[in-house]
């Protein structure tokens, strides 16, 4: 696995917000198809990494490079056309727009129709809607979602919500997919289909996912590999038995062993 | 066969509103429309499109920008000033008119567009002041006492106006940028990591809005005999809003009905000078009270006929 170059390559990266380090000195590397999770304790800098991924951050320091190219400074609407699309730990929906709108959102950028041949409803235009359309709806089908294709996204309970979510992620022709806290909120019949339906896309879409996760039998269950941050800083990776049994991990969540 | 439907709804209601049109203007030929009425006529026709135009970027984009007097006021100026100066026909008139004032929603939107919620309103509510102590300042569109400008609106230039307006923002809006744009009202960081460009459609939103109320622009000055800045100040640009919000936010239709209920209920209190302000406001207090949504929320007419399989005649024939 190792031989293979990295799809994501992330080196030395860090950032600072005023004097707070955030996050400093982060390497990570993922390689095609894997499933790979980060944890780490309460605001040990897991979103921000995320976000430093995705661009809505500039890191101050270190580079961050998707199939060898860089993308520092590339605002996040062109890091996602690139390739790198995600998912929000407190659910980011269209809330007002139908379920099927929000997907076809996702497409928008690899739509061809220009603004003109929408204004003037040329025969372009009307294809190039018809196929979005299509395209959304075997996606919804995907997730199960088909039958509230136009329900407002806000009207959907909780746990579909998620799924949207993820599925809107993917309708965006993502190679890496970054998922925060997919199972935040939901029951442990919810978070046991999640699995497989991550399972699912990953095999079906050849994706490499980066998953944040709380609930530890999940990310250990499903995860290939693991990294730890704590307060901004890796302190372990490696595969989930290992992870289980490091000391660092454990000071890290449990606190210090009182001598 | 959906697509089919719903172009057989949309020719329909073209039909609709041109024999709305023709019974207009049948009317007015005939003389038993007298001048009063065709002048509220106008003045819907001109708040209609000032209304759609708004809806697009408060409505649609949401982006809160109450500076649309400054438009209007660019528009008017720039049509007059090709009219009454350099001598070129109407229809050119309106057009350099909607482009200029285009220009002007570029040249305001690249850079205010960064700023969000109560601070792009700042910006753009200095917009419109900007522009008006402008033209206070030239003397060659007449300073303070304004400039002179010949009646040249007429109900066909008014009515043709306002179908373009109507199709062009409801064809805009239904489609993949208008969609793009209403994602960014909905969650400006959500649309970014979808790949929605959002400074490039936040932009565009601003300059299809502008274009259109500098139409209106030129189609009020023409209306008028005499324009002056004084009549683009902030008040103007807060009419313009509560059309906007009176219709709904996010309803076409909504905000073509505001326009129209506004406009007659303000022509008609003209008669009651000392009242007129207070009823005013005592209806848009009741309104926000009881319905805070706006006449329409987020919805359209034609959504309301489509249970029952009906088309979309009635958005464009209340249009018309």
């Amino acid at each position: 696995m190792k031989t293979k170059t990295p799809l994501l390559k992330v080196d030395s990266v860090g950032i600072q917000f005023g004097g707070l380090k955030a996050v400093s000195d982060v390497n990570v590397e993922l390689y095609p198809g894997e499933l790979i999770g980060l944890i780490g304790p309460n605001g040990a800098g897991k979103t921000t990494f995320f976000n430093l991924l995705t661009g809505v951050y500039v890191p101050t320091e270190g580079t961050i490079s998707l199939e060898g190219e860089n993308l520092r400074k590339l605002p996040p609407y062109k890091i996602t056309q690139k390739g790198i699309s995600r998912t929000f730990q407190n659910i980011r929906l269209f809330s007002e727009l139908s379920v099927i709108d929000n997907v076809k959102v996702a497409y928008h950028s690899l739509s061809k129709h220009s603004i003109l041949s929408s204004i003037f409803r040329l025969p372009i235009h009307f294809k190039g809607e018809k196929e979005m359309d299509d395209k959304a709806i075997e996606f919804l089908k995907i997730f199960n979602l088909d039958q509230y294709k136009d329900e407002k996204a806000k009207n959907l309970p909780y746990g579909k919500q998620r799924r949207l979510e993820i599925a809107r992620a993917l309708a965006a022709n993502p190679k890496l997919l970054l998922l925060d806290e997919p199972a935040a909120g939901m029951n442990p019949q919810e978070t046991h289909e999640l699995m497989n339906l991550i399972a699912l896309i990953r095999e079906k879409f050849d994706l490499t996912v980066l998953l944040i996760e709380h609930d530890m039998p999940l990310v250990m269950g499903v995860c290939e590999r693991i990294y730890v941050l704590d307060h901004g800083q890796l302190i372990a990776q490696g595969k989930p038995e290992e992870i289980r049994n490091n000391p660092k991990v454990i000071e890290a969540y449990l606190g210090e062993e009182v001598s | 066969m959906t697509t089919f439907k719903r172009a057989k709804g949309f020719w329909l209601s073209i039909s609709l509103s041109l024999i709305f049109f023709a019974v207009i203007q049948v009317l007015i030929g005939g003389g038993s429309l007298n001048p009063f009425y065709q002048n509220t006529l106008m003045f819907i026709g001109i708040n209609i499109i000032l209304a759609a135009s708004l809806h697009l970027i408060i409505g649609v984009t949401g982006q809160f920008s109450i500076g649309h007097a400054g438009f209007l006021a660019v528009g008017a100026y720039a049509s007059a000033i090709m009219t009454m100066k350099l001598e070129m026909p109407f229809v050119v008139a309106l057009i350099v008119g909607g482009l200029v004032a285009a220009l002007a929603g570029l040249i305001i939107g690249i850079p205010s567009l960064r700023l969000k919620g109560d601070y792009l309103a700042i910006a753009t509510l200095g917009f419109g002041e900007i522009v008006r102590i402008i033209l206070l300042n030239i003397d060659y569109v007449g300073g303070a006492s304004g400039m002179q400008v010949s009646h040249l609106t007429t109900w066909p230039w008014v009515f043709a106006a306002v179908l373009v307006t109507i199709i062009v923002i409801r064809n805009f809006t239904s489609s993949t940028h208008g969609r793009a744009c209403i994602s960014i009202r909905e969650d400006e960081t959500a649309a970014d990591s979808m790949g929605i460009n959002t400074t490039y459609y936040k932009v565009v939103a601003f300059a299809i809005g502008a274009f259109f109320a500098g139409i209106a622009g030129g189609l009020y000055a023409h209306n008028f005999y005499i324009i002056q800045p004084s009549n683009f100040g902030f008040l103007k640009s807060f009419d313009i809003l509560i059309l906007v919000v009176l219709g709904g936010l996010g309803s076409l239709s909504g905000a073509v009905l505001a326009a129209i209920l506004l406009t007659v209920v303000t022509t008609f209190l003209q008669d009651y000078p000392e009242t007129r302000m207070i009823i005013y406001s005592l209806v848009l207090i009741v309104m926000m009270i009881y319905r805070p949504q706006g006449l329409m929320g987020t919805k359209e007419i034609t959504s309301m006929f489509k249970r029952k399989g009906g088309s979309s005649h009635e958005n464009k024939n209340t249009a018309a």
